[in-house]
């Protein structure tokens, strides 16, 4: 029982950051028509944000301490960041421990600006072609922007770590009635959890229950008529491609202390995020959402030893064989709709 | 009047003949006058450095780069000369090969078995490289070993650490500096033993290919001759990034030691992974949880940040060594590069030297000559103390370090904090070993090319 609630919760772990990417896709999908390859890009670059905010705060001066050598033998450059020197030590140390949650504020501005120019600047010239030239466009674009990355960071992971306070785990089977240090899970894995769901229920709060959503649903289901009322749906589209891209980069900012972040992380997420979207059905919210918890849930099972001993191989290949029975019973994918996609 | 003997059918058959010979790889031309692949020809000699330039290694690559271009300095003479200073063999005069100045030419391997091949064979017929050095995986040292075995030119393995290496994929035109999983498992054992004592339940975590199942054996068989129990053995798929639900059947296996067989990004996110669920905080069996990384490199220390505090692994180098070739190495390294050396680095500038001393002391740059310097080589002063490349398997046995995370680093250099130097003895095993391919495996001919 302890571990099938374990491997639950990594489930929907998992299944959060699988959501959170292909909730944007959808997005992009749903109101551009556009195959976006640069979405991992954008939850990489999410990441990089919160690492760009750490290595901010730990700007420092440097003093030489004589009583000290270097590698070389050399008197030792001892590094004192400026918060530490305008806030105190302990306050100052505090403010970089928390660099992760604060990126978040960061980044939603940036991700916002990164999502506009990437729209008005390049993805808007493809909106009239066809879906393999936009694939081509975006996933070109997806490797420039992790070259550049890499340029300013190098391709080694760099450790962004969660608060001090934040870390280590919490006894989650005590809470059910478990025997104590059975059933264990960090804590900061379930904030992600709790963060994805809110990220999600913001997104379909704000499409179903403001003007704006309001207006961005029927330009998804009919933009010819919403054209024709006189109201600017590009416009609208394009700031739902900014919403995109800061749901993308927020998803990889709080994954940044699950795992140190890397130029490449973009790509791991990108494939197993497009088959979400298709196993949902394509331009379906609710189905990607669905189905991002759903294969993180099962992909989890996939990998416990009873799983791969009775079939070995099959945590490499769970996701995909799902999605081609969902596939062969269900072409539109869980909750896609018809004439999405099949012109 | 002169008479012309040119006929049409002469001039198409010389055009012909011509026309072929310039078509032929350089190296197939080169050896028609000296009986080997890539004979040098004019005043340089051309070495060729096969490493990851992109890809998740792409940092290991560039620090191995930066040795192999410091390593050809100091051959033609150039900067402080490094470890020609310390090195025991003294043929090295500093002015460059067999009196020729050292050039070379660099690859990609993108840490790809094909690409890493396709970028050595470009550097062997179009450049005309006759050594090849560097990369950073052992599924790349294999195959371009492979490849220069065919070609006739000298491998001198940058860092792979399976035992197939010099094991059952041997070859006689390569060679490895870098140690090996059997020696990480040598070296481990009795530190394991000392701090974690003998009674104890290992899970391991293994990367499934095939550097992850020879390190998996070594350490399982060198656990368990301690009187460890393993517990289980799980094989995680290389392009796994979430290690979570891996380690979550780790909580309640009943095991109280967890084996990271993971290396560079799968490392760090494993451990990572591990740290979030507190394992180290954990008591099983009424001791306290450990995490044994058999091997470490310096990026992944720097990778894993504070999660590698007190966790144990094995490493071939550490710049914190007190040796005079090491403190000569890092004195040249450190001074020019603003850092000291990874281990990666070292053994790639330690093997251009060496392939450059064994042409001197052989007179020759033919591979077979080199061969014959190399094998049973006894030297010191690159760094790693008395080392020697063994003529069986063409394996380099030297001290083996065992390290820890450190717990109060000063500096972003010094994560890992050397725990002990094993003695050479202790990690010697015989050539004809099982887990190096038993008496099938052989070294074969030495190849000289065309």
């Amino acid at each position: 029982m302890d571990a099938i609630i374990l491997q639950t919760l990594n489930g929907l772990d998992k299944g959060s950051a699988y959501a959170l990417i292909a909730l944007g896709l959808t997005l992009i999908f749903g109101t551009l028509g556009v195959v976006n390859f640069a979405h991992g890009a954008l939850f990489m670059i999410g990441a990089f944000c919160a690492v760009f905010l750490q290595r901010i705060l730990s700007l420092s001066t440097i003093t030489i301490d004589e009583t000290q050598k270097d590698f070389l033998g050399n008197p030792l450059k001892v590094e004192t960041p400026y918060v530490h020197n305008w806030f105190g030590p302990e306050t100052g140390s505090l403010i970089i421990d928390w660099s992760v949650p604060l990126a978040i504020f960061f980044a939603i501005p940036v991700m916002i600006a990164v999502g506009f120019i990437m729209e008005r600047g390049l993805i808007k010239h493809f909106y009239k072609r066809p879906h393999a030239d936009q694939i081509l466009v975006t996933f070109g674009l997806a490797i420039v922007l992790q070259e550049i990355i890499k340029y300013f960071y190098g391709a080694n992971p760099i450790p962004t770590p969660a608060p001090d306070a934040l870390k280590g785990a919490a006894d989650f089977g005590a809470l059910f009635g478990f025997d104590p240090n059975v059933i264990i899970y960090p804590y900061w894995r379930l904030i992600y959890f709790c963060f994805a769901a809110l990220i999600i229920g913001a997104v379909f709060a704000f499409l179903q229950f403001t003007t704006f959503g309001m207006v961005v649903r029927a330009g998804m289901a009919d933009r010819e008529t919403v054209g024709l009322l006189g109201i600017d749906i590009d416009k609208r589209f394009t700031i739902m491609f900014g919403i995109a891209a800061a749901v993308a980069g927020l998803a990889g900012v709080m994954y940044t202390p699950i795992n140190p972040p890397n130029y490449h992380m973009g790509m791991d997420f990108l494939v197993l995020s497009f088959v979400v979207v298709v196993v949902g059905g394509m331009g379906s919210l609710p189905g990607a959402v669905a189905a991002g918890f759903l294969l993180g849930i099962l992909e989890s099972f996939a990998s416990t030893t009873w799983a791969t001993t009775t079939i070995p191989g099959i945590n490499q290949i769970i996701i995909y064989l799902v999605a081609i029975i969902i596939l062969l019973t269900r072409p539109r994918g869980l909750m896609g709709k018809k004439g999405v996609m099949e012109d | 009047m002169s008479k012309s003997n040119l006929t049409r059918r002469g001039l198409l058959k010389t055009s012909a003949i011509a026309g072929g010979g310039l078509m032929l790889p350089t190296y197939l031309r080169a050896a028609a006058h000296a009986g080997f692949t890539n004979a040098p020809q004019g005043d340089t000699v051309t070495l060729g450095f096969n490493v990851p330039q992109t890809g998740p290694y792409a940092d290991e690559g560039s620090d191995e780069l930066l040795a192999q271009q410091l390593a050809v300095e100091h051959l033609n003479g150039e900067g402080d000369g490094g470890c020609l200073n310390t090195f025991t063999s003294k043929a090295l005069k500093g002015n460059g090969i067999l009196g020729k100045k050292v050039t070379f030419v660099t690859g990609d391997t993108q840490t790809k078995s094909d690409a890493a091949r396709a970028s050595a064979k470009s550097m062997i017929e179009k450049d005309g490289a006759i050594m090849i050095n560097g990369g950073s995986s052992s599924g790349v040292a294999v195959a371009v070993q492979g490849l220069c075995q065919e070609a006739g030119v000298i491998f001198m393995a940058g860092l792979t650490h399976a035992n197939d290496t010099t094991g059952k994929d041997k070859k006689a035109n390569g060679f490895r500096h870098f140690f090996n999983a059997y020696m990480s498992g040598a070296a481990l054992a009795p530190v394991l033993a000392n701090e974690m004592g003998t009674d104890r339940r290992a899970y391991h975590l293994t990367a499934d290919y095939n550097w992850g199942w020879t390190q998996e054996e070594s350490i399982v068989a060198s656990t368990e001759a301690l009187g460890w129990e393993t517990v289980n053995t799980v094989k995680t798929p290389l392009a796994s990034t979430d290690f979570s639900s891996y380690i979550t059947p780790v909580l309640n296996s009943g095991a109280d030691v967890l084996v990271l067989n993971h290396y560079g990004g799968n490392m760090v996110n494993s451990l990572s992974n591990a740290i979030q669920f507190d394992l180290l905080n954990k008591q099983v069996n009424g001791k306290d949880f450990k995490i044994v990384v058999p091997l470490y490199s310096e990026l992944m220390a720097a990778g894993a940040g504070e999660n590698i505090k007190g966790v144990l692994g094995s490493m071939n180098y550490n710049w914190q060594l007190e040796n005079e070739g090491s403190k000569q190495f890092v004195k040249s390294f450190g001074e020019k590069y603003g850092k000291p050396p990874s281990n990666s680095a070292q053994t790639c500038y330690a093997q251009v030297l060496l392939y450059a001393d064994a042409c001197e002391r052989a007179g020759t740059f033919n591979p077979c000559g080199v061969v014959e310097a190399l094998e049973g080589f006894e030297f010191d002063g690159l760094g790693n103390g008395k080392t020697l490349y063994r003529a069986e398997d063409h394996q380099c046995f030297k001290d083996v370090l065992v390290v820890r995370g450190a717990q109060n680093p000063t500096s972003a250099y010094d994560t890992l904090e050397i725990v002990e130097i094993t003695p050479v003895e202790q990690v010697t095993y015989a050539p004809n070993h099982p887990m190096f391919g038993g008496d099938e495996a052989t070294l074969g001919e030495c190849n000289p090319g065309a």
